[in-house]
């Protein structure tokens, strides 16, 4: 692809990024953080590009090395985030936390 | 072999691009927000797929096997982290992903005669590597495996000169003669670059920082994309580093600071630091009785919990502590200020992980009207988000950062583990005023015993 493409799509994505996150409420920052980073670990594809073209032994080595930490990077970001998002539940309660409490009385 | 012909490939990494859109839109939101991040990883599935099926690879089994090891330790660190640790795994992750970057540009160096091309490697790796080492300096404070305070030295700014002159200098010697040495040179600069940045950053000023090195890692990936030709990666490292450098903005304006004053404000000695001096100045303390005939007989309860609740695991207690006082026809709520907890939006996560109904959670500016008209505020395990130092008192180290109004409310109860100050290490005078009163002790025990008082009113 030709520099001036690149150029634009990478203009018009930072007009995205801007505005795709800018009225979000200081109660979901954590949970955008981390969902941004999880993101980020998709240079991932980069890493098995890079790995695939690999010839001599270090450079495989390297590259690998590139894959584990892109794919913790992805893997762990989507997890983690799904974590925190899994306890915003809204009124309901789960059957656990109402055993907890009749423990509790 | 490969499967896709370039267009096919070119749709799925713009399905891909749409996914992750549609990822940070959902994350706008607590109702979608869960399945936004789902989109997210749909899309990346869909990128991985694509790549595969779409370039001529070799060593499959390797890199298969690769993804397959880095999954295998993440997702379970993932799963069990428990959610006050939840933010030096991000830190952690973050710094991965930005060490992969700068990986990714070392060895396509090689491949690039293009100058503009070497100068976004260039960029990639120094970037890359400032984010992986901040990353872990940042997971250290925060797993308290070295000191949260900021770590200056005599001459820091001049080092910190020379290290970036010196990464200029390398980074230009890269573009010019493609060197690979002068490139893994120029990682290590980015990493004492890195070292360098988050030292002097201190206390509440953490979480920032990793938000900061967030957008950077964003950036580097970007960047390495336009190293690759891979728009799926421009889009994406983008994306990361617009929301980011938004997200960073936006977090540190909660704490009334600007980003530049946080990343150098150590520099000159105006940061968090404070001291950890215990005050010998009298206050009102009482039993978990008197506090639980307060609320009880209370008709409208504004919990503020902070990060100390979080560490005694008192969530789901400070939760029955509600319920119960609402079963007495009690009006409840939690106020939570931005930067509760040790993220913005980290005390919601703890809260909702206790099963607090959403709609009680009250945000800063929503509720700091509502506190003239409240009984008690019962402050657990937090003192500087509610320190009127950060209104009144000029040289104070949190001065302008936006505080909740609890000093407005009738009673105000301090539930403290002792009289050491804060996380921001300054003293708190709404602690010594005649409305307050303190009851001391880890803030789960205190909760336990003031419940138990509760339900025998």
């Amino acid at each position: 692809m030709d520099g001036i493409s690149l150029l634009t799509i990478t203009v018009l994505a930072v007009f995205v990024g801007f505005e795709v996150v800018s009225k979000v409420s200081s109660t979901l920052h954590t949970p955008l953080m981390s969902g941004a980073n999880a993101i980020h670990g998709i240079i991932l594809v980069g890493a098995i590009i890079v790995a695939g073209q690999a010839h001599e032994p270090l450079v495989l080595a390297v590259a690998l090395l590139a894959v584990v930490l892109a794919t913790a990077n992805l893997v762990g970001g989507f997890v983690v985030t799904d974590r925190m998002l899994e306890m915003f539940r809204g009124r309901k309660r789960t059957v656990s936390a109402d055993k907890q409490r009749e423990d509790a009385r | 072999m490969t499967l896709l012909s370039p267009v096919w490939t070119a749709l799925l990494y713009l399905a891909s691009a749409v996914c992750f859109i549609l990822a940070l839109k959902g994350l706008n939101s607590p109702r979608t927000a869960r399945q936004g991040n789902l989109v997210g990883a749909f899309g990346a599935v869909i990128a991985v797929v694509a790549v595969f099926l779409s370039v001529h690879l070799e060593n499959i089994p390797w890199i298969v096997g690769a993804i397959a090891v880095g999954s295998a330790v993440a997702a379970p660190v993932a799963r069990r982290v428990k959610m006050t640790q939840m933010p030096q795994l991000v830190a952690l992750f973050n710094g991965v992903g930005g060490g992969a970057a700068a990986l990714v540009a070392l060895l396509e160096l090689t491949h690039s005669e293009d100058g503009w091309v070497r100068v976004a490697v260039v960029f990639t790796l120094l970037v890359g590597a400032v984010s992986f080492a901040g990353s872990a300096i940042t997971f250290a404070k925060l797993q308290e495996l070295m000191t949260t305070r900021p770590v200056v030295f005599p001459g820091l700014p001049i080092v910190m000169t020379l290290v970036l002159l010196a990464a200029v200098g390398t980074g230009a010697g890269v573009v010019l003669s493609g060197s690979q040495a002068l490139a893994v040179g120029l990682m290590l600069l980015g990493l004492v670059a890195g070292v360098l940045l988050v030292l002097p950053v201190g206390g509440a000023d953490v979480p920032i920082v990793i938000s900061l090195l967030n957008a950077f890692t964003g950036l580097a990936v970007a960047a390495s994309g336009l190293v690759l030709g891979n728009v799926l990666l421009v889009v994406a490292g983008t994306l990361v580093g617009a929301s980011g450098t938004i997200l960073t903005r936006a977090m540190a304006a909660a704490m009334g600071r600007s980003v530049a004053g946080i990343l150098f404000g150590a520099f000159k000695g105006g940061s968090t630091a404070g001291s950890t001096a215990v005050s010998e100045r009298p206050v009102r303390s009482s039993s978990a009785e008197d506090v639980a005939v307060l609320l009880g007989y209370a008709q409208r309860v504004i919990i503020v919990p902070g990060y100390g609740l979080a560490v005694a695991q008192g969530q789901h207690t400070a939760a029955e502590l509600a319920e119960a006082l609402e079963e007495r026809g009690v009006d409840v709520d939690f106020a939570i200020h931005p930067v509760a907890g040790r993220m913005p939006g980290h005390m919601n996560v703890l809260l909702a992980e206790a099963n607090v109904p959403y709609e009680s959670l009250k945000e800063m500016g929503e509720i700091n009207s509502e506190f003239k008209t409240a009984d008690v505020a019962l402050v657990v395990g937090a003192n500087d988000v509610v320190n009127p130092a950060a209104k009144t008192t000029a040289g104070s180290p949190i001065y302008g950062m936006p505080i909740l109004e609890v000093s407005q409310a009738r009673q105000v109860v301090f539930l403290k583990r002792s009289m050491r100050p804060g996380f921001a290490g300054i003293e708190n005078d709404l602690m010594y005023e005649p409305q307050t009163t303190l009851l001391f002790g880890d803030a789960k025990d205190s909760l336990t015993k003031v419940l138990g008082a509760v339900k025998g009113l």
